[in-house]
């Protein structure tokens, strides 16, 4: 969608100028651009530069839109060697005491920016939306964007992980009426809408969902004819993997899809996602080299795709008599309701399942 | 549809499912909710109902009964059968007339509604000329007199509703010749009665509000004579001779008056109740016997200081003189008359008070009350839950029957008096009991097998306790010389004597006539069948369900106070056994298990399992959260905190109001704006929307520790090769329990104990609360009941295969493997549709097409109101229709589910439907009502012209000279005109 924009130009320099900063120091050295080399030889030689063999680094860059990625293999090593033009301007941190959040824009941005606010923005004179993207094994997804491209752009379909941790997820609904355009002229419909959120809950901290913004289904149900009490049921039963679609209150801050050029702005967790459970891997197809959102085999993930797809209720837990408690295994096949095609995971069925730490009280 | 038909199974299987399921609500059991009017056909014997719902009910013989309802949602006011015709008319709140009729359909009758009419007045008067106030269905068939508010009588030719404008008696018509020195001729008022002339059709006596009547000749076109009543008239009654007018009064008097066409005074004038001031009489009916006296009936008349809050109906005879006391509001009666015309001996006395119907026996010495076959009021106390047995064995069915039958001694032994219809239903394939635990701690057993609901056997378990009430208070004689001279009739006594004694659980085993129920206090009885008397003393066992939980306080009611002392059971089902949960709250789940002679039973705070040969507990088991505070605190603190929420909030506005007046008064300005501020906050009170909060349940939730559902179960809990006896419980946080019982061999049954032991404890992970257990066994199927497979009535349960786990919660079905518990397969219901699981029940569906064929399913009822049929073992979805509006909780709460897929529901306090969802398993009324021989036809034994009865008007009886009459109309019939002096003439004389 955007390569044109994001291919290495082909006044190639033979060398790279690099200006790294560790702490208050600079070092600053040159790179052959058609030999980068590997990562690991390139994290040596960065140890070496600034003196500092044993510590532990997170290298990152400034990219051409003065973004902060990371450089943790061979691949981002690469798009960043190669975009560099002239400079690559690097900045290495203490594992330890990591400060630098990398993402878009993350450099200049302010830092009370809200998040919600700005992501996704079409408009490149404003300022550009940061994400925040974190190191691929700390990864902890609480929430994403799905169906991007099959939705329409006033709609988004968000999915909350309320999997194993203790956070609320913290928001209320109402019963509202909005206005539809139908063959006969706009039409008030009764409708839901997110009425309140908790402070610190799961669902403010996404800053994906807003008050008012109208809830259009839940785990691929349309809500339309339903009760608040039927929709409130649907969440809670879906609660540990709850996917609403939404029609935001502001729609200013919605997905532009493809044809506008402005691919630009669009930053890792926007990415094409076909399926629900890409979106994470949004970071590796971020560097613009146009390859499918596919994840790399050295990136290490801490959780298991089987995981995030699996039913909140496979995790049921079984204490036998005198025995540890055990969370019970699918046994074979899932029987669901027809309807309920997209989000049951039967591909998956097989996948060895994790636990992580449910909180059993018997 | 059409695109799944291409594949040929799922085809099959559609139409599997039309041989399997249908939905059809197919009777309604019970008294009818807020009864409004009363109608009765002698010659068709029907009885009709109108309520103020706008329900039409009609009912025969027991079994022939029909039911419509009017569009319009307006109570219908009053009924009334066009005579010796299959035609009748409801006059509704709204002033529709609506004209209903029994058509024959393919053999049977179907009730029907063929006309609608509203009396139109001429341009410009005010609708109080129309509103009609008293309806007369002329004995001729073809007319219907509308008397109305103002004063007018409209005449409409039926069935047609064709106003007949000529024939119209206007009010002006009858004020011109009011006599001059009547005090209340400037304004007669509505029009209060119409009676027809029981000899003479053409004669009606029109009877205002305000007192006076007129003998009316229709053909004529005159007032023949004149009445001058000057009390506000009631009603108005036309003794059978034609000789007499009975009018009653506001003032509790009734005066007669002789029809001679002079106007002349009373005759006679009577206050029954007199002295002091008294209540009107509200209808007033007058009957000859062959030889004796005749028999008078009034309704109201009471003295208005002593007993104006009584609901009385007097009835006098010769020297007898009662005054029938009825518990609630009299809506209506009427009187059934011996003889093939119905003009004979008045047999029985029908009275529609609002929450029952009670007959009386005229015949019979101290006029005792005829059990009524339908139209039971369930609720005469409140209901408190309800549990079906389906299939009951003979021996069972006649041994409950008998104890029953002991019971009713003081019913007289009359059959039925209402006897319309036929009833062609089949007999029912199998005898089914309704079990329904009430309020007052009563279980009344109905025979549920065919459309009537008819009561067997009631059972009282408050006597096992000490309660505040006298056993002599109720129903007791009214003391000799009493006056007036009461008696009570009826069975509805909605006051309970303790309402820690109601019925919450029961459990019938039908094949040992073992019976447990369990109660608001947290106690458990096991009772069995005894055909004789028996004083025993009842031990109670106490169970301490904390089990050392510490910091609970337990807030509500205190545990029943047990007699000590040995009672005196009547046959029937006798306690022998009792346990009492500590603390003693509401028993939330009960089962019995009459092979194994164990009871288990569960409340908010644990569950237990009690041996009741050997008397003694075999396992307690707490599951109380302890940081759950409303289970601990008891069932008082949750309405508390409501009501103080909603106080504090009342209190704020308040205080702001006050603080308004006392500090800002001086200050306009401050005042203005404090007063924004609170319009601001009362306008944001009342716009909240209703918010709901979308969390996750956890451990902490509320009452999780709360038992839904116990299940005892015998199957392959440790190793596949051995069965074992087991006991599971489920939970409202979404967890199972399961023991493994080890029970001694059959021969040391009574000494050695009976064991538990924890074996599993499976944990759901959504949580949600845990509403059935069911294992099925090696085929898919459920597992029989306890002595099914000994009584040769089930196939015994396939034990080589493995045995699988169904665990039904509120939100899904859930397929488990045994002995080692993995997932297997599962449906859910609440992530896909927002409904949730609020009963559950097993059943068989048979075929309609192939005898042999039949599936088990799960019928389940949902929050929405909707039930579904869920195939077994696969757990998928089959059918599922809307039967219980969702927003009536009511309802929904109190479904029970047959065995073979056939269900209840309470519609209102004192109604079931039922409802059924299996093509074979169907049982609704199917009955014929012939119309009456035509009377042009040569029957020489018309029968006598019908009146239809409501609160002001009552049928006009044939006369003792039934030929005469039937000359009359015969003349009538055959050519009106010229016969009418004839007529006329006769009449008179």
């Amino acid at each position: 969608m955007n390569k044109n924009h994001r291919v290495p130009s082909n006044r190639s320099l033979s060398a790279v100028e690099v200006k790294s900063k560790f702490g208050a120091e600079f070092r600053r050295f040159s790179l052959d651009r058609s030999k980068p080399g590997r990562f690991d030889e390139f994290y040596g030689l960065l140890q070496h530069v600034h003196r500092i063999p044993n510590v532990e680094l997170l290298v990152g860059y400034a990219d051409v839109h003065g973004d902060l990625l990371p450089i943790n293999n061979d691949d981002n090593y690469h798009k960043a060697i190669s975009t560099a033009s002239p400079l690559l301007r690097l900045f290495l941190q203490r594992k330890e005491e990591a400060d630098y959040t990398f993402g878009t824009n993350s450099l200049t941005r302010k830092k009370n920016t809200v998040l919600s606010a700005v992501l996704l923005r079409p408009d490149p004179n404003r300022k550009k939306p940061p994400v925040i993207i974190s190191l691929p094994r700390d990864f902890r997804p609480v929430s994403s964007i799905i169906d991007v491209d099959i939705l329409p752009e006033t709609h988004r379909r968000v999915r909350l992980y309320k999997h194993g941790q203790e956070k609320p997820l913290g928001f209320y609904i109402r019963d509202g009426s909005s206005v539809r355009v139908t063959p006969q002229g706009l039409e008030k419909v009764p409708g839901i809408f997110i009425s309140r959120m908790v402070p610190g809950g799961l669902a403010e901290s996404t800053g994906l969902l807003a008050v008012n913004d109208e809830v259009l289904e839940v785990n691929g149900i349309e809500v339309a004819g339903k009760s608040l009490d039927q929709v409130t049921d649907m969440m809670i039963a879906n609660s540990h993997n709850l996917i609403i679609t939404v029609k935001p209150a502001n729609q200013r801050n919605n997905v532009v899809r493809s044809g506008g050029g402005g691919g630009g702005a669009a930053s890792g967790s926007s990415g094409r996602s076909s399926d629900s459970g890409a979106s994470y891997y949004g970071y590796s197809s971020h560097g613009g080299v146009g390859a499918p959102a596919s994840m790399p085999s050295h990136i290490i993930q801490n959780f298991p795709v089987g995981e995030l797809e699996s039913d909140e209720d496979d995790e049921d837990l079984v204490i036998e008599a005198g025995g540890e408690a055990e969370p019970i295994r699918r046994a074979s096949s899932n029987y669901s309701m027809p309807s309920l095609l997209r989000y049951e995971p039967n591909a998956i069925s097989t996948t060895p399942l994790e636990e992580d730490g449910t909180v059993i009280t018997l | 549809m059409k695109r799944f038909r291409r594949h040929g199974q799922e085809s099959q299987r559609d139409r599997l499912k039309q041989e399997l399921f249908q939905f059809n609500k197919t009777v309604e059991h019970g008294f009818p909710h807020q009864p409004s009017a009363l109608g009765y056909s002698p010659s068709l014997q029907l009885l009709a109902i109108g309520t103020r719902s706008g329900a039409i009910k009609l009912y025969g013989a027991p079994g022939v009964e029909f039911m419509g309802l009017h569009d319009e949602n307006a109570a219908v006011t009053q009924v009334h059968f066009l005579p010796c015709q299959v035609e009748l008319v409801t006059l509704l709140d709204d002033n529709s007339l609506h004209m209903w009729t029994l058509r024959a359909h393919k053999g049977l009758s179907e009730l029907l509604e063929i006309g609608r009419f509203t009396l139109t007045g001429p341009p410009g008067a005010p609708p109080s000329v129309t509103r009609v106030t008293a309806v007369l269905a002329h004995s001729s068939g073809e007319l219907l007199l509308l008397g109305t508010e103002g004063g007018h009588v409209f005449v409409v030719e039926v069935p047609g509703f064709r106003e007949l404008e000529e024939r119209n008696i206007s009010l002006d018509q009858v004020a011109s010749s009011v006599p001059d020195d009547y005090i209340g001729r400037r304004n007669l008022e509505h029009v209060e009665a119409l009676q027809e002339n029981p000899v003479n059709p053409n004669q009606v006596v029109i009877g205002y509000g305000r007192g006076l009547m007129v003998i009316w000749d229709l053909e004529r076109q005159c007032a023949v004579q004149h009445i001058p009543a000057t009390q506000q008239l009631e009603s108005v009654w036309w003794t059978e001779d034609g000789g007499y007018i009975l009018s009653s009064h506001s003032d509790g008097s009734y005066c007669q008056w002789m029809v001679s066409g002079e106007d002349e005074d009373e005759e006679k004038s009577d206050i029954p109740y007199g002295h002091f001031p008294c209540k009107a009489i509200s209808k007033i009916v007058q009957l000859p016997t062959e030889e004796g006296p005749p028999f008078l009936l009034f309704s109201g008349g009471m003295p208005r200081a002593s007993y104006g809050d009584r609901h009385c109906i007097t009835v006098i005879h010769s020297k007898t003189h009662v005054a029938l006391d009825f518990t609630s509001r009299i809506i209506d009666f009427f009187t059934i008359r011996d003889g093939p015309q119905h003009t004979g001996d008045p047999s029985a006395l029908v009275v529609l008070v609002e929450e029952e119907l009670v007959v009386i026996d005229l015949q019979t010495e101290g006029w005792p009350v005829i059990q009524t076959p339908y139209l039971v009021p369930l609720h005469s106390s409140a209901i408190t839950c309800s549990h079906h047995v389906s299939a009951i064995p003979l021996k069972l069915w006649e041994r409950v029957i008998a104890a029953g039958e002991l019971q009713n001694t003081h019913y007289s032994k009359k059959p039925w008096p209402i006897t319309g219809g036929q009833n062609l239903a089949p007999d029912p394939p199998q005898r089914d009991l309704l079990l329904t635990g009430h309020e007052d701690g009563t279980v009344r057993f109905w025979d549920a097998s065919g459309v009537c609901l008819y009561p067997m056997y009631k059972l009282s378990t408050a006597g096992v306790f000490h309660t505040d009430a006298d056993p002599n208070d109720n129903m007791n004689q009214g003391t000799e010389g009493e006056w007036p001279p009461f008696r009570k009739v009826g069975c509805f006594d909605p006051y309970s004597d303790d309402p820690r004694l109601g019925v919450q659980k029961i459990h019938l085993c039908k094949y040992s006539g073992y019976l447990t129920i369990a109660g608001t206090a947290g106690q458990i009885l096991v009772l069995e069948l005894n055909d004789e008397a028996a004083e025993q003393t009842v031990e109670a066992k106490v169970v301490d369900l904390l089990q050392g939980q510490e910091g609970f306080r337990w807030k509500g009611h205190t545990r029943l106070d047990v007699r000590e002392e040995p009672v005196l059971f009547p046959p029937g089902f006798q306690p022998f056994a009792l346990v009492q949960c500590q603390p003693p709250a509401v028993v939330t789940a009960l089962t019995l298990h009459s092979e194994w002679k164990l009871v288990a039973f569960g409340t908010s705070h644990g569950f237990g399992l009690y041996d009741y040969q050997q008397k003694n507990n075999v396992l307690i088991k707490c599951t109380l959260n302890p940081t759950d505070q409303l289970a601990m605190e008891g069932p008082l603190s949750r309405v508390k905190s409501i009501k103080k929420s909603l106080r504090q909030s009342f209190r704020r506005i308040r205080r702001s109001r006050v603080s308004l007046r006392k500090h800002h008064v001086h200050n306009a300005a401050k005042l203005q704006e404090a007063n924004a501020r609170l319009e601001a906050e009362l306008a944001e009170m009342e716009l909240a929307p209703v918010q709901r909060k979308i969390e996750a349940r956890s451990s902490d939730d509320s009452f999780t520790g709360l038992v839904r559902t116990i299940y005892f179960a015998d199957t392959f809990l440790s190793d596949s090769s051995h069965s074992t006896p087991s006991l599971w419980a489920g939970t409202n946080g979404g967890c199972v329990f399961a023991y493994m019982l080890r029970l001694p061999p059959v021969e040391h049954r009574a000494e050695e104990p009976v064991t538990a032991q924890p074996a599993k404890e499976i944990q759901l992970m959504h949580r949600a609360p845990v509403v059935g257990i069911v294992v099925l066994d090696g085929h898919g199927a459920p597992l029989p009941e306890p002595l099914e497979v000994a009584h040769d009535l089930a196939r015994s349960p396939d034990m080589q295969g493995s045995h699988h786990l169904l665990v039904i919660s509120e939100e899904q079905f859930k397929v488990f493997t045994l002995p080692k518990v993995s997932a297997k397969m599962k449906l859910k219901l609440t992530a896909v549709d927002g409904s949730r699981v609020r009963r559950v029940g097993v059943a068989w569906f048979g075929s309609n097409r192939s005898e042999d064929y039949g599936e088990s399913g799960l019928v389940v009822l949902t929050n929405q109101g909707d039930v579904h049929v869920v195939s077994l073992p696969t757990v998928k979805m089959q059918v599922h229709y809307p039967c219980v509006r969702r927003e009536d909780v009511s309802g929904i709460a109190s479904c029970v589910f047959t065995k073979h897929g056939q269900g209840f529901y309470l519609i209102s306090p004192s109604e079931f439907e039922r409802f059924s969802l299996s093509t074979r398993c169907v049982v609704e009324p199917r009955c014929l009502v012939e119309v009456p021989l035509h009377p042009g036809s040569s029957n020489k034994h018309r029968p006598q012209p019908d009146g239809a009865s409501s609160a002001h008007r009552n049928a006009r009886q044939g006369s003792e000279d039934a030929e005469v009459l039937q000359e009359i109309q015969k003349s009538l019939e055959g050519d009106q005109t010229s016969f009418l002096e004839n007529n006329v003439k006769s009449a008179v004389a």
